[in-house]
């Protein structure tokens, strides 16, 4: 089905913003202004650009340590995401949580997470609300290929198809688990292939072709609203920089991240906007020096903002 | 008209079904919790009295239980899950930790953390080593989490209703070994706050401290401490985070002598909180050093003698009180 011109544009400009903020992310870790360990986005743009094109603010996202993206592409306010980068009071979890930690319950976005897997079943639940208070939210689910290895994986999926819930587990299988390559922790090639486990459809898309992202998920979508229960949707994808700011991803050849490099989502998504009339070269300048605009502003609001107080670091810990 | 009678596990069951009438957003998960009721038979009738909806038996994995939980509460419902023995807490540690405890701090203190995990904890009836520990001072460690263990059906009813109404995730842990014991529940609907001591015997020669099954075990060895002579005051604390240290330290400062029982091992246990937080609060109104009194460090052997050589007894506990007078 076709896509109207107006959510493709929408879907290029998430990307860009998300490349222009985790650009920025990235320089302000080296300059020192960011505490903690970061996890970038850059490469993996198309996924979460083109997978929550179909979802609305009410429904759900469970995001991992690469949240970012996930967050803005749900509408998360830049500002508020790089103040809390920066551990400033202005931040998502008043400077308290970091970039792993960040959620925005206005937007259903219910938390990046620290431990990898910990959001699987998390997401299960989501669903299992959505359906005991009879609303047909839906939630989506975003990991990695080394979460697909835990045992929250199985139990959070298992359940998720036994009671037929709405929630799109989407994997996205950059190749590396922090150092570790797919082909040292799978003995399957795709990870898609679980889902058969489960009694679930399982598809795989190419990660870095964001309309291809869009279609299956436009799919899940329908399926989980619908009341076909969940689907796994495997995402082929790269990061880009190393595991966290700072690695320089030495363990990977280099002859693999030209290959991917070639393949860069927003390039590839550019070219085809253009080919199919519905960018123009001033237009995907447009967007970008507005993306570039609007991620100075986040961090010169993230800059400007002011630390939490000493006494404000027992506060939240019980209601 | 003598007080209605009932068992623990009848009043578990009581709390529950009060607490789910009231409340619409509180449902029930665990494994074998809805056809049979429970392992133990303490949510006997509530699958029959709210249908399967909100009484849902899982399949056997106690790590996504507790994360369901936590995805669930996160949206605004009230799950009261169980994991059916505190052995097997081992085995969601992460979700309780990391995940449940802590998304207030991390979100602004945004996501109402209303969320209850039951679950069957100390022995004393011949389980082994896997299916009768107690690790209430493990979660006491974690800021976020609130720690209940009532020792009485009245108090198990007053106390599993606060749990299931406070907007924190709380570990409501009950002693395997009371199920099957009665006592006084008022029928009607009532509260105890998580947090509040109960003095189950006054007295002015020494305290006596516990919480769990041993509480039980300590009333009896304070009558026959009173045989000899020897007035003990018995605070069973109920709630082990918050703890009521204010309770402990009023009955230390009139007795001056005191003793913390508890069931689970002595290294570690939560008796060397309790102890260290009276000597910062009351050194100067104690007259001898304080005694603990708590399972042996090793692990719950299957053989019922040694079983009960491992857990506390009348006999430790009055050696306990002789010591410190």
């Amino acid at each position: 089905m076709a896509i109207e011109k107006e959510k493709l544009l929408s879907m290029f400009r998430t990307m860009v913003r998300i490349r222009r903020f985790e650009e920025r992310v990235s320089s302000e870790f080296k300059a020192g202004n960011i505490p903690g360990s970061v996890h970038v986005y850059i490469g993996e743009e198309a996924i979460a650009s083109g997978a929550l094109a179909h979802l609305r603010t009410e429904d759900y996202i469970v995001s991992n340590h690469r949240g970012h993206g996930h967050l803005l592409a749900k509408g998360g306010d830049p500002k508020r995401a790089m103040a809390e980068l920066f551990a400033k009071k202005t931040g998502y979890c008043l400077g308290k949580g970091g970039s792993m930690h960040i959620a925005d319950l206005d937007i259903g976005m219910l938390g990046a997470a620290g431990i990898v897997g910990s959001g699987i079943p998390v997401a299960t639940g989501a669903g299992l609300s959505a359906v005991m208070r009879g609303t047909d939210q839906v939630t989506a689910c975003f990991f990695g290929d080394g979460a697909s290895n835990i045992g929250r994986f199985h139990e959070g999926i298992n359940l998720a198809a036994v009671w037929c819930l709405p929630v799109i587990f989407i994997c996205e299988n950059n190749l590396w688990a922090v150092s570790v390559p797919t082909s040292c922790s799978l003995a399957i090639h795709d990870i898609a292939d679980r889902a058969a486990g489960y009694g679930i459809p399982g598809v795989v898309v190419d990660g870095q072709d964001v309309m291809a992202v869009h279609e299956v998920m436009g799919e899940a979508v329908a399926r989980a609203r619908n009341g076909g229960g969940p689907t796994l949707i495997e995402a082929k994808t790269y990061r880009y920089h190393g595991h966290f700011e700072g690695d320089a991803g030495t363990y990977r050849p280099q002859e693999e991240i030209d290959a991917w490099l070639k393949r860069d989502p927003i390039k590839l998504f550019q070219e085809k906007l253009l080919e199919m009339k519905v960018l123009t070269e001033e237009k995907a300048k447009e967007i970008d020096e507005a993306a570039l605009a609007e991620m100075d502003e986040a961090v010169k609001f993230a800059l400007e903002s002011p630390f939490p107080r000493p006494e404000e670091t027992l506060d939240n810990v019980y209601a | 008209m003598a007080q209605r009678q009932i068992s623990y596990r009848e009043a578990v069951a009581e709390a529950i079904i009060e607490e789910m009438t009231r409340d619409d957003r509180v449902f029930l998960m665990g494994e074998d919790i809805a056809v049979v009721g429970g392992a133990f038979g303490a949510t006997k009738g509530i699958l029959a009295a709210f249908g399967e909806e909100r009484v849902m038996d899982t399949p056997i994995s106690e790590t996504a239980i507790v994360g369901y939980a936590v995805g669930a509460a996160m949206t605004g419902l009230r799950p009261v899950v169980e994991i059916m023995r505190c052995d097997w807490m081992t085995i969601c540690m992460d979700e309780i930790v990391n995940q449940a405890a802590k998304m207030r701090y991390f979100t602004a203190g945004r996501p109402e953390m209303a969320m209850v995990i039951r679950t069957a904890t100390e022995g004393g009836i011949g389980l082994g080593a896997q299916h009768s520990q107690s690790f209430e001072a493990w979660f006491a460690h974690i800021p976020g989490l609130k720690v209940v263990m009532p020792s009485t059906p009245y108090d198990v009813k007053g106390l599993l209703k606060s749990a299931i109404r406070d907007p924190n995730p709380v570990i409501f842990m009950e002693p395997i070994i009371l199920y099957g014991t009665s006592g006084p529940v008022p029928k009607e609907d009532y509260t105890i706050p998580l947090g509040q001591a109960d003095v189950k015997r006054e007295g002015k020669d020494a305290t006596i401290v516990c919480w769990g099954a041993v509480t039980s075990r300590v009333m009896n060895a304070a009558k026959m401490l009173a045989d000899e002579g020897i007035d003990t005051e018995v605070i069973d604390i109920r709630t082990i985070r918050p703890l009521d240290i204010e309770a402990i330290l009023a009955s230390v400062r009139k007795t001056g002598r005191l003793v913390v029982a508890h069931e689970a091992n002595k290294t570690g246990g939560f008796g060397a909180e309790i102890v260290a937080q009276v000597q910062e609060k009351a050194f100067d109104h104690l007259d001898a050093p304080i005694q603990r009194v708590a399972a042996n460090d090793v692990l719950i052997p299957i053989n019922r003698n040694l079983e009960l050589m491992v857990l506390p007894r009348e006999e430790q506990v009055i050696a306990g009180v002789k010591a410190v007078l």
